[in-house]
């Protein structure tokens, strides 16, 4: 009766240049510069920096320098696709900024050992060599020393 | 308030993939049912309102071809939420609340089976800086909370199985599920998993249908249903965005929602018969069953999302079920929860009753 619908390949984009403000833009210039920083807020500093405090809807405050390093709080191990952050399989995971509060999600990578990553672990950003100012200037997490 | 019911409740079988159709074919024939069922004319429709997600579609203002299923002309009141077309049924109950009209026509028509690469597709929901960038996998943002969930012994993964096989079991009562069957739970355990600790089975099959629920208040539900699914209570709010900075294992927004909605109703979880509950991954049962309180409850009956999942019309599939236990007399009252966003993000709790 009714024949297949024909189909054709199509790509969506988001080819857009945004405006970020105080909040985001002293963050995503931070990591141009091999920097994390998270904002303060009443019940400590938060990063990623959200513009407003989730819980009271409250402004969050100034932006403040902190560590790259943290603690894996949950993860999940994923097989690695052309594009991904680490060229073998790895874990997207939360990590809990050493002196901060909430978590950041980023990916870790454990050379495709996934018996090597566990909840409490200890992971450091490892930074590209050439950063623009977006997320993807933090390669990955790797574990600490 | 108003006294606002289900009258009638439709949808198309769930399909992985229907290239045969387009928008307005799979909707139309679940509105002529729909309609007919209520035992109403297109002309006794005073508002139209549906929910889809561009994103799946990639174009913008997809839903307008899906106005050809519902008929334009003469011009009629309408309208169209971003969302799971639950959030359309909430539009239009305080669009009857405000007696704007008395019936009103709920569709939601979702094709999830349109982007070639979910992957792609699903990271367009996300914050723009902080997550968009990394592109995440269709399923990890879950992962994280399914893995959290089993740390926090809410689940196992053998209690995720468990949730999926009773799932697919309720299913071959249900002709309109993608999925169903008996299988056993030692077998989905053989299973890889596709984002850890989530394996292909906990993940809740997305693919394409419509799905349609007419509303109407006081008088006319009386007289178009021999016995109205009444919409005591319902509520919808929402948990921030980033994962990072939620507690992933509880669902805030679902209790609060459930305790205006009980509020509403005059009624609690705990006096509920069955419960809908739009679980788009097995370990999110638990979190939800915690939020909600259920007590003793029949849980997805009809099979629920992890027998399929059309895209934004899952949730309204579930109010329109649970509504249909109500009409059908297998049960007095019944919850109904449709969710949107990522791990459980936001959430609306609809809570239904029959007559006494």
């Amino acid at each position: 009766m009714t024949a297949d619908s024909l189909s054709a390949p199509y790509t969506v984009e988001f080819p857009f240049e945004r405006t970020v403000g105080p909040k985001i833009g002293t963050f995503l210039g931070g990591l141009r510069d091999g920097r994390l920083y998270g904002a303060q807020t009443e019940r400590g500093v938060l990063c990623p920096p959200l513009e407003f405090e989730p819980e009271t809807g409250a402004e969050t405050g100034k932006l403040v320098p902190v560590a790259d390093t943290g603690t894996v709080t949950s993860w999940t191990w994923v097989p690695s696709r052309p594009g991904d952050p680490v060229p073998h399989d790895f874990a997207w995971a939360l990590i809990a900024i050493d002196g901060t509060t909430g978590a950041l999600f980023h990916a870790v990578d454990v050379d495709g050992d996934s018996a090597r990553m566990a909840t409490g672990m200890r992971v450091r950003a490892r930074w590209r060599a050439e950063r623009v100012g977006q997320l993807s200037d933090i390669e990955c997490f790797e574990v600490a020393p | 308030m108003r006294d606002v019911a289900v009258v009638s409740f439709a949808q198309s079988p769930c399909q992985a993939a229907n290239r045969r159709d387009d928008m307005a074919d799979i909707l139309l024939p679940v509105i002529r049912e729909a309609v007919y069922a209520a035992g109403i004319g297109r002309d006794d429709v005073d508002f139209v309102v549906s929910g889809s997600h561009d994103f799946y579609e990639g174009r913008t203002f997809s839903y307008i071809e899906s106005l050809d299923a519902v008929g334009a002309w003469p011009p009629i009141s309408e309208s169209h939420v971003e969302s799971d077309a639950a959030w359309a049924l909430a539009e239009a109950w305080s669009w009857l609340q405000l007696g704007e009209g008395d019936i009103a026509l709920v569709y939601g028509i979702g094709r999830g089976s349109l982007p070639a690469d979910l992957d792609q597709v699903v990271p367009a929901q996300l914050d723009p800086y902080f997550l968009a960038p990394l592109a995440p996998h269709r399923d990890a943002i879950a992962g994280l909370q399914a893995h959290a969930a089993i740390e926090a012994g809410l689940t196992s993964e053998q209690g995720m199985a468990e949730v999926v096989v009773r799932c697919l079991d309720a299913a071959t009562g249900n002709p309109l599920a993608q999925r169903s069957g008996q299988v056993d739970v030692a077998r989905l355990l053989d299973a890889p998993y596709v984002s850890s600790p989530l394996r292909e089975h906990d993940v809740a099959p997305i693919g394409d249908a419509a799905a349609v629920v007419v509303l109407a208040a006081d008088d006319a539900a009386r007289r178009l249903a021999e016995r109205p699914a009444w919409v005591r209570g319902l509520d919808h709010r929402m948990d921030t965005h980033y994962p990072g900075v939620r507690d992933l294992t509880t669902s805030p927004s679902t209790r609060r929602a459930v305790g205006r909605a009980a509020e509403l109703a005059g009624f609690t979880t705990s006096d509920v018969d069955i419960a809908e509950l739009h679980t788009e991954y097995s370990h999110q049962e638990a979190i939800l069953t915690n939020a909600l309180e259920l007590n003793g409850a029949v849980v997805n009956p009809s099979g629920g999302p992890l027998a399929g999942r059309p895209v934004t019309a899952t949730g309204l599939i579930r109010i329109g079920e649970a509504a249909r236990q109500i009409r059908d007399g297998n049960a007095d009252r019944a919850l109904a929860h449709a969710t949107s966003g990522q791990a459980l993000q936001q959430n609306l709790v609809c809570l239904l009753e029959g007559d006494g």
